[in-house]
């Protein structure tokens, strides 16, 4: 009987021929990640059970990027303990302030390998599976044990599968597919499950696609979010590390608990209406609603990519009066490359206001918050109420096509329209 | 293995009772004895300070979506609950529940079987629940051995000093 791809990482870690899903195994971890919300709190736990270093600095990655530039005295204090922590670890791969989000630092220094074990504290540490590595979020007693022994027990996860077919239509993005999955599935849709997205339409999809996707499996629950790894991983791989990758992916005959098809080719822009990801509209539902906010950035839709694509919306024409869009590069890299391109002038002209590359208002730390009664549409990945500021705000969730269209606009607008607007 | 059986008084919730619920933010890096007068208080002000050692939290499905933050589990143990029997688990809740030293179980059906204030009887080996007060009886999940052993010792950090930092 042949294995999922989720069987098959967790089989290779915990050294065994096979396992089937339901059972438990204790994993050797490939890599550990770490963000400044827990780090300090974790590397202080792993003191206090008396346990002086990492089982494998080189395998720990430690990344500043939730509180930056520092918004407090607190939080820069916080970043200090860290840096003592690290040091006295030896721990090489440590990203400071101002470098970008640990989910895209990871995947662009190449320390995701296709099949690795990958645990972090932090929810969206499923982004690794769009590299077909198991990238899965974890507590921080969990973590303490994960840093000190190298092991982790898992459950085998059952595994859904998503067939995707066709092509995308113009202006809808891989942030419309899987908003439509977590609306058209729900929020707990895959929980304790893996999710893994196949078939001619996902192998065609690109890598920072891919990322986006598998960013946002968690929000339906998922433990995994896989995507095999082929000739799109390759070169990505080369370009980020310079170590390419044999293709590793499910087993023909692998079972699945289900098995979706999903055609492409039918879907509109999508839009996460408050405050739940899973209450999921085509964009049209929501168009005309009037914003005070538009946010470009996070983990999910940061990249140049993503930049890009807004920009291509704005060229030579400016926000709405009223509006406020904050441009947020997921990374230092993406940054200099849209500097380089031309695609941030082309944002800045527009009249955004560009932050350090980071979280950023993602998670409502610092950066853009919203007071009562406003409205934001985002590229980010959760709308729950108080997420980016005051209770009373409002958050919508979509591509950055649709982001940019709305800001243009100054109300909820679906980026076709605009388009044909301007032809 | 120590006895496993549990008897409890109820405390019943709603669906979808997220990280946020459990473990509000702005208490987040409040000290535990501050943090955990905190927990549940936007759905039931009068929990956190009624709440016996013993009693044991049902509720609908989804328990503890949200973020990864391991002080929603950690708030629920230091005001005494010995258990939570839900519909369904978010997974990194369910995690850091076991990590953190408190049970947990799924149970379907259990929502509509109690109310506030009535007893309820839990096996974390066998999955098995009853309604003391009614006597309703119902069959949850059972919980994996390697769970029971994390909890049994009190959280895996207990795991990891018994093991002296490293294991086998
Ligand atoms: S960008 Fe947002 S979702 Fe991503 S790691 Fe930062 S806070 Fe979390």
């Amino acid at each position: 009987m042949g294995m999922t791809q989720a069987e098959k990482i967790l089989a290779r870690a915990s050294g065994r021929e096979t396992v089937t899903a339901g059972e438990f195994v204790v994993g050797e971890i490939d890599l550990a990640l770490l963000h400044d919300i827990f780090a300090a709190g974790v590397f202080d736990m792993l003191v206090d059970v008396g346990v002086d270093d990492v089982f494998d600095p080189g395998k720990t990655v430690v990344v500043v990027d939730h509180l930056v530039p520092a918004p407090s005295a607190e939080a820069a204090a916080i970043h200090q303990r860290i840096r003592d922590h690290v040091a006295r670890l030896g721990i090489e791969s440590f990203y400071d302030s101002g470098q970008g989000i640990c989910h895209q630092l990871l995947p662009e220094n190449g320390h995701i390998r296709p099949g690795a074990l990958v645990v972090g504290t932090d929810s969206h540490t499923t982004t690794y599976g769009a590299l077909g590595a198991g990238g899965t979020g974890i507590g921080t007693s969990d973590m303490v044990y994960a840093l000190a022994t190298g092991r982790l027990w898992f459950r085998v996860p059952e595994t859904i599968r998503f067939v995707f077919s066709g092509e995308l239509q113009p202006s809808v993005t891989w942030k419309d597919v899987i908003l439509y999955l977590a609306g058209r599935f729900g929020a707990d849709a895959a929980q304790y499950k893996a999710m893994e997205f196949g078939g001619d339409g996902a192998s065609r999809a690109d890598m920072s696609s891919r990322l986006t996707v598998s960013n946002m499996a968690v929000e339906m629950g998922a433990k995994f979010g896989l995507f095999a790894a082929d000739e799109v991983t390759d070169a990505y791989l080369l370009d980020h590390g310079g170590v390419g990758c044999d293709p590793f992916g499910p087993d023909d005959d692998a079972v699945y608990e289900a098995v979706h098809e999903i055609s492409l080719a039918d879907l509109a822009p999508q839009i996460a209406m408050p405050s739940e990801v899973d209450n999921v509209s085509p964009v049209g539902d929501a168009a005309g609603l009037a914003i005070n906010q538009a946010f470009l950035g996070s983990c999910t839709n940061g990249r140049i990519e993503d930049l890009r694509a807004a920009a291509e919306v704005l060229e030579g024409r400016h926000i709405a009066p009223g509006v406020r869009l904050l441009v947020v590069p997921a990374s230092r890299s993406v940054m200099k490359e849209a500097m380089d391109t031309g695609v941030l002038a082309t944002l800045v002209d527009a009249g955004a206001s560009v932050l350090a590359p980071g979280c950023g208002p993602c998670f409502g730390g610092h950066g853009g918050l919203m007071g009562p009664g406003e409205r934001c549409i985002g590229t980010h990945n959760r709308n729950f109420i108080g997420r980016m500021g005051s209770a009373e705000a409002e958050i919508f969730l979509a591509s950055p096509a649709t982001v940019a269209a709305s800001a243009l606009m100054g109300v909820i607008a679906d980026p076709r329209e605009v388009e044909v607007k301007d032809a | 293995m120590p006895d496993e059986t549990m008897v409890g008084r109820v405390w019943k919730f709603d669906n979808d009772i997220s990280t946020d619920v459990l473990s509000p933010g702005q208490y987040a890096v409040a000290p535990l004895e501050v943090r955990k007068l905190h927990v549940l208080e936007s759905v039931n002000p009068s929990f956190a300070q009624e709440c016996q050692p013993g009693d044991i939290v049902i509720s609908g499905t989804n328990f503890g979506c949200g973020s990864s933050r391991e002080t929603a589990p950690e708030n629920l143990k230091a005001v005494g609950v010995a258990c939570v029997v839900a519909e369904s688990l978010a997974r990194i809740f369910m995690r850091n529940a076991v990590a953190v030293g408190l049970p947990v179980i799924v149970c379907v059906g259990v929502h509509d079987a109690f109310e506030d204030g009535h007893e309820i009887e839990v096996d974390l080996a066998t999955g098995r629940v009853r309604n003391v007060t009614t006597g309703v009886e119902l069959q949850g999940d059972s919980l994996p051995e390697e769970m029971r052993g994390i909890l049994a010792a009190g959280g895996i950090l207990e795991v990891l000093r018994a093991q002296g930092g490293r294991g086998t």
